[in-house]
Formats: structure tokens, C-alpha cells, sequence
């Protein structure tokens, strides 16, 4: 019972939050929402017994992702008001496009349910000692392994991308170089010199 | 040692460790040696498509990477065509003081993109491939990322190529819903009785998230922009190797995977075949420039290459084989001549600029010349050969119409070439062309000779290499 | 009663629930005017020692300052969140210590993955920050929240990979098998290398334990890391706008992440509860175990609180691109090759 009242509870906020996330006027609330959100369907994972995958939706988009969104919308002076002017213009098509996806997705999951769209595959049943930490690894580690390289490399590229891109060695900003700081020595860093009365320092 | 080479996978592993490693290695040598890290990448892509062409044959991780005929005859063409772009581009990016480091690496990621789409044997790892290429190319084509044209090209492919990705994925996630497999060969057992309208459904989505990348009508919208905002060597690229990749994906996923469904695939092919040649055909006449012409002449291109996909014969997988791999030359001989050609600096690529270049750089125009007779499809030249190899095997599976459209198309789209023949060879020069640096022409050179009379001694092995690459799967 | 129904279920959660928090509040109260004291020590003061016999009630006089105190919420504010931040604050503060193993078995969730938990409310933390600073609308507050953000997600990468060494080493992400797998003498400490069967790790698991100290302070935004509250230059970051019972809960949440990260050094490092030597006088499972336990894990984690106060007092404040450069190209770089010496001495090394 008490799982029960977790899962309605969660798949509520869930819900709810996620419609709030598009309903909320003020684009920080949306993120806010949307933090909620992804909180609320992290327990639902817990209701299901992946504490691990709960976990890293947690560490992952809820701690790092999520505060990145919420730092360029702070940061952003979006109008948001202007780029809502076609809201109810495009609401029209918008929503068939929605309402044939939806449609869709409802097929599959009848013809999953129905023919057993993975009919001839047993559910792999994880060992009873496993904790999922483990069965996870063990998949994709193993099986997966080819995916999860290439994954690497797609994101590699995306950061080489990204310093490419936006990385800029201006002359004229002053850097601290600690390798020089601490490389500095007496005879390059001055002089002692003995000027005559009245006559200065000359530059040399 | 030796037989590590002889690993179905070895090309890939080839290119991923020396990417990694040379990645560092340039950050730490800097920019000013980067032809250095260019010099080593395309060692590095030779290498590969050496071992490609001659290493074992096989099925990895749990089919989810095929190396077979097919894969093999593709991925010498990308890496060869791969190591060329780096050549053009680093000469390029030298010629303008802006030499990246980065630039082999991303192509030799690329390429090794590229070849796993082309290895693709499940759905994943066909979205991981297509991912992996993509990236590569959206920062290829902002690289010159203070030209605003560069960066519009840029930021255009990337939300265009984001749109088509998630469609793919869709398509994906339909038919993993409906045929239960995310494998090719499970895909084809679970539809060999004929695919359910589910399962039609996500393949339509599919075969649309993959005709963006192959910049096939009515997804095109995105070529004339990136071909003219997105520097020359980098357009070069994108027209050439990554266009291969997708068709053998293309060839892949449909004959892999969906043969069961072929009588639906191959209207759906037919209906994209048939508004690439418009949309080619009509949309290049108006063009001023030279690289948004360029742009519709492969929009018309590509579906030649998907009707090879469409006759659903092996035949036409052979055609689509050698009309891609002369295509290939040809487009990156054509780019090959714009950045050799400058005036005042400035790139020549309107047509407009091009007047009288018969005067001023006669051995130019000639190469230009026998470029644009070769891409118009006049024989003797390659363009001629390549749109054969499509017909027969076209008219060979009875698509007469099409097979007529696109007659028609090459006829329509023979003025555009024709004019750019007309304004070198017979109209009055616009102002002397000054100082300028540009490149060398040889490898435009090579690409002319190729066209004309080394294309008979090439088709001459190329035929049969395409025929047995085609015979990989089994088709009648 | 039937304890083992729903609701008996739920009055025992709710019970070991109460008794955690109150018994932390209360010894906040007390380490609160040891911070205080150890600050003031440094500086030859005395430090509060008015209220009460040695100052003893100083923070319970705050503590009702405080609330008596006027909310004030400044205009344009969005009110709203600007309450909710500091609730954000104050609760995930104490929802972490959920599964925090006091003595064998004393732990209100003993999760499987009871690390990462950890972890991932840790990471929380800076959205009651951010939120704090962006409600407030104004500047200070809001490069304060901004500074802060930048801060502890960099942070955070180098404390999740200075955690998968511990993990490593264990085996386990279970906090009391973690506890567990350090038994014994003190060199069987992962701080010391895990004892005999992984000894040749101290020379990673050492200098991971400072670096987990320096972040953790970073990660608390305490000193030498405390630039989003620097008073020279931004008054009091992302809490200028605070007063009375919100600036409290600030307070009182950012002192319980200070000692959870105190109690996670402790346990990740310098085996939890368990005593420096094998406990022979007392059965394994008996109140007298327990408690000898408890009692060794307070030592270390006030231990490690007044390396925090003792930080606070000495080291100069770090300037801005000093930290990131310290978290991303010192620490990160370090950690990473530390996770894979790690790795490699369990998959090669250990027998």
C-alpha cells in the first residue's frame, strides 16, 4: 500500500510539474518545475528498484545539467513574452503533430503489449546477489561495450567542438602564468644601480 | 602483431587511437605545427583504407558491427576521400593563417563516423555513427567561425541536423516497438512475411531522418546554405565523403534490414528520387553561385544514387557504388578548382566572376570545362558513365519513369553547366585578376584527367569491385 | 502494536528520523560556538562567553534572535522562491545524513548505493544558493549565487571521482560495507591504503583524502573557498537579502552540510565508527559496541569539524580563477589518474 501511495504521489508531481514546466510564465520557473520533475521520476525509479539509475538522473541532470539550463535562462535576457506571440497561432498545428505522436506511441505500446514485439527474447533475469550497480556494468561493459566507446568519441568531438569553436587566446588580457611566476629570478627582475645626484635613472 | 591488422575492426581502431593520441599531441605542439598533425592524419587515413581493403571480413559485437564486401568497398573510398579533404583543407587554412590542429582530427573522426555507419549493423549503432559524423561536420563548418556566413552555415546544419536526428530516432524507437529487434537481421526475420503499418510507419520516419543527411528533396533545405556559407575544403568534404556514407547506410538499412518491406521502401525512394531531380533540376537555374549551384547539382545527384537504392536489385547497388565513387571525384575535383581560383583575394565562386577565365587562366578553364561536362553526364566523361550505371540498372528493374524523369532532370540541369562553359569560353573578362594566393590546381587537374580518360581504365576494376561489394547481401 | 504494518513502519521511520535531526541541531548549537571559539582562539580573543557558562548558550540566544527577527522581503523579489531557498537549503542539509551510518546498524536507510545518495544531495545544495540569489533580485546576491554555482559544480567533479577510488577499494557503494571494509587496526583505514591487501594504495588514497578535504571545503563554501559570500567584495553573496528565520535556515543548513562533510571524510577515509584499534571488551552487536562506536565516530567527525574551523582562521581567501583553475586542471587531471591507479591495482595488483 505504502508503495502505491509513493507511486501516485510521484507520478503525480511527475506529471504535474512537467506541465507546469511549459505552462510557467516566468522561464526560471520552468526550470525550476522541470528540476522537479526529473526529482520526482528519480523516486520513481526507486518505486522500481533501480536506486543506481535514480541516482545518476539525480548527480547527472538534476545536480550538473539542470543548474547549467537554470544558469544560461538567468543569464539570458530572453523575451520570453515576444517569443510566445505565436503561441495560439501555431497551437492549432502543433497539437496535431502532438496528437499523431501521441497516437503512435499508444500503437506501439498496444502491439508491444499484444504481439510481443520482443517476442523470443527473455527478459534477462539479473542474478539475486547483483546489486543493479552491477548488473548495469556488467551489460555495459560487455555487450554494450561498442556502444559505449563510440558514445565517448560522439562527446569527445563535441568538446573539441566547443573549445574550437569559442576558445580565444586574447593578446591583450593578462593571464597568470604560475610556470614564469615561479621561474623568476633575481638578476631578470632587477638592477641595482647607483645614480649621480641630479641626473636620474636612464632607461636601459 | 600482424594480425591485429587483420581484425575485421582494425581500420576503426586505427583512426579512433591516432585521433586520440594526435589530439594531445597538437594541443601540445600547438597550431603552428599543424601540418605536421595533418601530414600524420592522412598517413593515418591511407593506412586505414590499406587495411580496409585487405582485412579479414566479419560480424562484431553481437552483429552490431558488420564488416562485409560492401563495408570494405566503402570504407577505402571515405578514407581516401577523407585524406584528400585534409590535404585541400590544410593548404587552404594555411593560405589564410588559420591553421587548427584540430581540423585533421575532426576529419579522421569523422571518417571514423563515417565507417561505422557504414558497419552499422543495428539501429544504435547506425544513430551512434550518424551522431559521430555529424558533430564532426556542424564544427567543420562553423570552423571559420569569425565569418558570419561560416558560422550561419554552421549553427543552420546543426539545428537542421538536430531536427533530422530526432526523427530518426523516432523511427528508431517505432520499429524497435514493432518489430521487437533493434538488429538489422532480427528486423528482417520479423518483417520477411511483410512489415505491419507500425513497423512501415517507423521506417518512413527512418528512411526521412536519413535522406536529410544524404540532403535528398524535399529534406534539403539545409544544402545551399551550408555549401555556401561553410568554407570551400569543408564543403568539399561534406559533398563527398560523408554523401557516400549515408547512401551505403541508406543501401544498408533497407537491404539489411527491410527487405521484407521493399515494395513499400522503394515507392517511398522512388517519390524522394523523383523530387531530388526537380528540385535539382529547377532550383539550380536561378543560382548566382557557384557553391549553391553546386549544393542543388548534388541534391539532383543524390537521387540518381537513391534510385540505384530503389531498383532494390543488385544491380543497383552496383550502380549506386560507381555513380557515388565517380560523383566523389568529380564534386571534389569541381571544389578543388573554386579554391584554386581567387581574384583579388576573394574566392571566385559566383559564376559571374568566372568571365573570360579562358584569357587569364587557360589551363583553369579547361579543367573547369571537362568538370562540367563530366557532371552534366556527357560522355565520354566519368558524370556519364556514373548516370549508365544508374539507368540500366533502373530500366533493369522496370522503374521506366523515373528512369525517364531523371533523363529530363539531366537535360534541364546540362543549361546550368552549359552556362557556367558559356561565361569562361565566350564572355568579355570583368577586371584583370590581381595578386592573389591561391592554391595549387593539381589535384583539380587530377580530377579532370580522371574524368575523362582514366575513368575507362578505373571502370575497368571499379565494376567488378562494385559488383562483388553489391553481392554482399544476397540480392538477386 | 503491530510494528511491522504500514503504519507502525512509518511511526518507527518517523521516530528514527526525529531523533537523527534533533540530535544533530542540537549538536550544531554546540559546534557552531566551537567554530566561533576556534576562530577567536586563533585570533587571541575569547570568543562568545556571555551566554551561559562559557558562552555555552550563545547559539541558542541566536537561534532566538533570529526567529523573533522581522522577515523582510525586499521588493520585486520573487517571493516565492526567495522563501523557498533557504527551505531547500535547510532540508537537503538533513535529508542527507538519511543514510549516514552512526555505529553498526545505527542508520535511518541503509541504501545500496548510499554513497551516491550522498552524493547526489550534496549536489543539490546549490540550487538553494542559486535560487537564493537569483529571488533576491539584486546584484550582489546574484554574482554571489552565480560564483557559487560555478564553484561547487566544478567541485563536485572531482569529489565524485575521489569517491569512486573509495568505491573501488571497497567494492561496495553501501556506506556501512564502505565502514565495514576498514574493520580492524587503523591501517586497515583507506586514508592508510585499506590495510595489508591493499597497502601500495596509500600512495593514492593519501593524497586523495586532502584533495577531498580542499573540495569539500570548496564544495561548502567555506574558507579559503568562500568567494560567493565574500564580505570585501560582495557584501555577503546570495545572503545580503536575508534576514531573521530564512538567514537562519541558510545558516543552520549550510553548518549540517560543513559536519556531513566532516562525517564523510571520516567514514570514507578514516573508517567510520570503527575504533584505531580491534574492540575486544564489548560483543559485536551489543549497546556497549554500538555506543564505543558512536563515540569514535563523533571524535573523528568533530575532529575533522575543527580542521574546518582551524582552515577558516588561517588560510587567506583564494581569488576566483585560482579555484577553477585549482579544481579543473589540478584536481580533476589528478583524481581521474588516481581513479585509474586505483582500478588498476584492483584488477592487476591486489590478490
Amino acid at each position: 500500500m505504502l508503495q502505491a501511495i509513493a507511486f501516485y504521489l510521484m507520478a503525480a508531481v511527475t506529471l504535474g510539474s512537467g506541465l507546469f514546466v511549459i505552462s510557467a510564465r516566468n522561464p526560471v520557473h520552468s526550470v525550476l518545475w522541470l528540476i522537479l520533475s526529473f526529482f520526482s521520476a528519480a523516486g520513481l525509479f526507486v518505486l522500481m528498484g533501480a536506486e543506481f539509475l535514480a541516482m545518476l538522473l539525480v548527480v547527472v541532470y538534476v545536480g550538473a545539467v539542470a543548474v547549467l539550463f537554470l544558469f544560461v535562462v538567468m543569464m539570458l535576457d530572453v523575451d520570453f513574452v515576444r517569443l510566445r506571440e505565436g503561441y495560439a497561432q501555431y497551437l492549432p498545428i502543433g497539437g496535431v503533430v502532438a496528437l499523431l505522436l501521441m497516437i503512435e506511441m499508444v500503437l506501439v505500446s498496444f502491439a508491444v503489449a499484444d504481439r510481443g514485439a520482443a517476442a523470443g527474447k527473455q527478459i534477462v533475469a539479473a542474478a539475486a546477489d547483483a546489486s543493479n550497480a552491477e548488473s548495469i556494468g556488467r551489460v555495459l561493459y560487455t555487450d554494450y561495450v561498442y556502444f559505449f566507446q563510440a558514445a565517448g568519441i560522439v562527446l569527445l568531438i563535441a568538446m573539441i567542438g566547443a573549445i574550437v569553436l569559442t576558445l580565444r587566446h586574447k593578446p591583450h588580457v593578462k593571464r597568470q602564468d604560475i610556470h614564469t611566476q615561479v621561474g623568476r629570478k633575481r638578476s631578470n627582475a632587477m638592477a641595482v644601480v647607483t645614480p649621480k645626484t641630479g641626473e636620474g635613472i636612464a632607461d636601459q | 602483431m600482424l594480425e591485429l591488422f587483420n581484425h575485421p575492426a582494425a581500420p576503426e581502431a586505427i583512426i579512433a587511437i591516432a585521433a586520440l593520441v594526435l589530439l594531445p599531441v597538437g594541443a601540445f605542439v600547438g597550431n603552428a605545427r599543424a601540418a605536421l598533425i595533418s601530414f600524420l592524419g592522412i598517413l593515418v587515413l591511407v593506412a586505414a583504407a590499406i587495411v580496409a581493403g585487405s582485412n579479414q571480413l566479419g560480424v562484431l559485437f553481437n552483429g552490431a558491427f558488420v564488416h562485409d564486401d560492401f563495408a570494405a568497398f566503402a570504407k577505402v573510398a571515405i578514407f581516401l576521400a577523407s585524406a584528400v579533404a585534409i590535404y585541400l583543407g590544410h593548404g587552404w587554412l594555411a593560405r589564410r593563417d588559420d591553421e587548427k590542429f584540430e581540423f585533421p582530427v575532426l576529419i579522421m573522426l569523422a571518417a571514423l563516423g563515417m565507417s561505422m555507419m557504414v558497419s552499422a549493423g543495428d539501429l544504435i549503432s547506425l544513430y551512434i555513427g550518424v551522431e559521430l559524423q555529424s558533430l564532426a561536420l556542424y564544427v567543420l563548418a562553423a570552423f571559420r567561425r569569425d565569418e558570419a556566413k561560416a558560422s550561419e552555415a554552421g549553427l543552420k546544419y546543426f539545428v537542421l541536423g538536430a531536427l533530422s536526428s530526432g526523427i530518426l530516432l523516432y523511427g528508431v524507437s517505432l520499429i524497435y516497438g514493432f518489430t521487437g529487434s533493434l538488429q538489422f537481421a532480427d528486423i528482417s526475420a520479423a518483417v520477411a512475411g511483410g512489415a505491419g503499418t507500425g513497423a512501415v510507419f517507423g521506417l518512413v520516419f527512418l528512411i526521412c531522418g536519413l535522406a536529410f543527411k544524404v540532403s535528398a528533396a524535399p529534406f534539403h533545405m539545409w544544402t545551399p546554405d551550408v555549401y555556401e556559407g561553410a568554407p570551400t575544403p569543408m564543403v568539399a568534404f561534406f559533398a563527398a565523403a560523408p554523401k557516400l556514407a549515408a547512401m551505403v547506410l541508406f543501401a544498408r538499412a533497407m537491404d539489411a534490414g527491410f527487405l521484407g518491406a521493399q515494395a513499400q521502401w522503394s515507392q517511398v525512394l522512388m517519390v524522394i528520387a523523383a523530387i531530388s531531380f526537380v528540385v535539382g533540376a529547377v532550383g539550380g537555374l536561378v543560382q548566382k553561385n557557384i557553391k549553391r549551384l553546386l549544393a542543388y547539382s548534388s541534391i539532383a545527384n543524390i537521387g540518381y544514387a537513391i534510385l540505384g537504392i530503389a531498383a532494390g536489385t543488385q544491380m543497383g547497388l552496383q550502380a549506386m557504388l560507381v555513380f557515388m565513387v565517380l560523383y566523389m571525384v568529380d564534386v571534389t575535383a569541381f571544389f578543388a578548382v573554386i579554391m584554386a581560383l581567387q581574384r583579388n583575394g576573394q574566392e571566385m565562386d559566383t559564376i559571374e566572376s568566372l568571365r573570360g577565365l579562358k584569357r587569364e587562366k587557360p589551363g583553369k578553364a579547361i579543367v573547369l570545362t571537362i568538370l562540367s561536362l563530366s557532371v552534366l553526364g556527357m560522355p565520354p566523361f566519368s558524370g556519364f558513365w556514373a548516370k549508365y550505371y544508374v539507368f540500366k540498372a533502373a530500366i533493369g528493374a522496370g522503374l521506366w519513369p523515373i528512369a525517364v524523369a531523371g533523363l529530363v532532370a539531366s537535360v534541364v540541369a546540362a543549361f546550368y553547366y552549359l552556362r557556367i562553359i558559356k561565361v569562361m569560353w565566350f564572355d568579355e573578362p570583368v577586371s584583370p585578376a590581381g595578386p592573389s594566393r591561391a592554391g595549387p590546381s593539381w589535384v583539380a587537374m587530377a580530377g579532370a584527367a580522371f574524368s575523362f580518360p582514366l575513368v575507362l581504365v578505373a571502370l575497368y576494376w571499379l565494376d567488378p569491385l562494385a559488383r562483388h561489394a553489391a553481392a554482399a547481401f544476397g540480392l538477386q | 502494536m503491530d510494528w511491522a504494518s504500514p503504519l507502525g513502519w512509518t511511526l518507527i521511520a518517523v521516530g528514527q528520523i526525529l531523533l537523527v535531526t534533533v540530535g544533530i541541531l542540537l549538536s550544531l548549537a554546540f559546534l557552531l560556538l566551537a567554530d566561533r571559539k576556534i576562530w577567536a582562539g586563533v585570533q587571541m580573543r575569547k570568543g562568545p562567553n556571555v551566554v551561559g557558562p562559557f558562552g555555552l548558550l550563545q547559539s541558542f540566544a541566536d537561534f532566538f534572535k533570529f526567529v523573533f527577527k522581522e522577515i523582510v522581503v525586499p521588493a520585486g523579489a520573487d517571493k516565492v522562491v526567495f522563501l523557498l531557498a533557504p527551505l531547500i537549503t535547510f532540508i537537503l542539509a538533513f535529508v542527507a545524513w538519511a543514510a549516514i551510518p552512526f555505529a553498526p546498524g545505527w542508520v535511518v536507510a541503509d541504501l545500496n548505493v548510499g554513497i551516491l545518495y550522498l552524493f547526489a544531495i550534496s549536489s543539490l545544495g546549490v540550487y538553494g544558493i542559486i535560487m537564493g540569489g537569483w529571488a533576491s533580485n539584486s546584484k550582489y546576491p546574484f554574482l554571489g549565487s552565480l560564483r557559487s554555482a560555478a564553484q561547487m559544480v566544478s567541485y563536485e567533479v572531482s569529489i565524485g571521482f575521489i569517491i569512486i577510488t573509495v568505491i573501488l577499494l571497497a567494492g561496495t557503494m553501501n556506506l556501512s560495507g564502505i565502514v565495514e571494509a576498514q574493520a580492524g587496526w587503523f591501517w586497515n583505514w583507506n586514508v592508510f591504503g585499506n590495510g595489508a591487501k591493499n597497502w601500495p594504495t596509500i600512495v593514492i588514497m593519501f593524497p586523495m583524502m586532502v584533495m577531498f578535504f580542499i573540495s569539500a571545503l570548496a564544495e561548502t563554501n567555506r574558507p579559503p573557498f568562500d568567494l560567493p559570500e565574500a564580505e570585501s567584495e560582495l557584501v555577503a553573496g546570495y545572503q545580503v537579502e536575508y534576514s531573521s528565520t530564512p538567514y537562519l535556515l541558510f545558516m543552520i543548513g549550510e553548518y549540517a552540510n560543513i559536519v556531513l562533510m566532516c562525517s564523510m571524510l571520516s567514514l570514507l577515509f578514516f573508517g567510520g565508527w570503527n575504533a584505531p584499534y580491534p574492540v575486544t571488551f564489548a560483543e559485536p552487536g551489543s549497546l556497549i559496541y554500538n555506543l564505543h562506536a558512536l563515540l569514535w565516530f563523533m571524535i573523528k567527525t568533530v575532529a575533522w569539524f575543527v580542521m574546518f574551523a582551524l582552515v577558516k582562521a588561517i588560510v587567506p581567501r583564494y581569488r576566483y580563477d585560482q579555484l577553477m583553475r585549482l579544481g579543473w586542471k589540478i584536481f580533476l587531471p589528478t583524481s581521474l589518474v588516481a581513479v585509474i591507479g586505483v582500478a588498476a591495482w584492483r584488477v592487476f595488483g591486489a590478490q
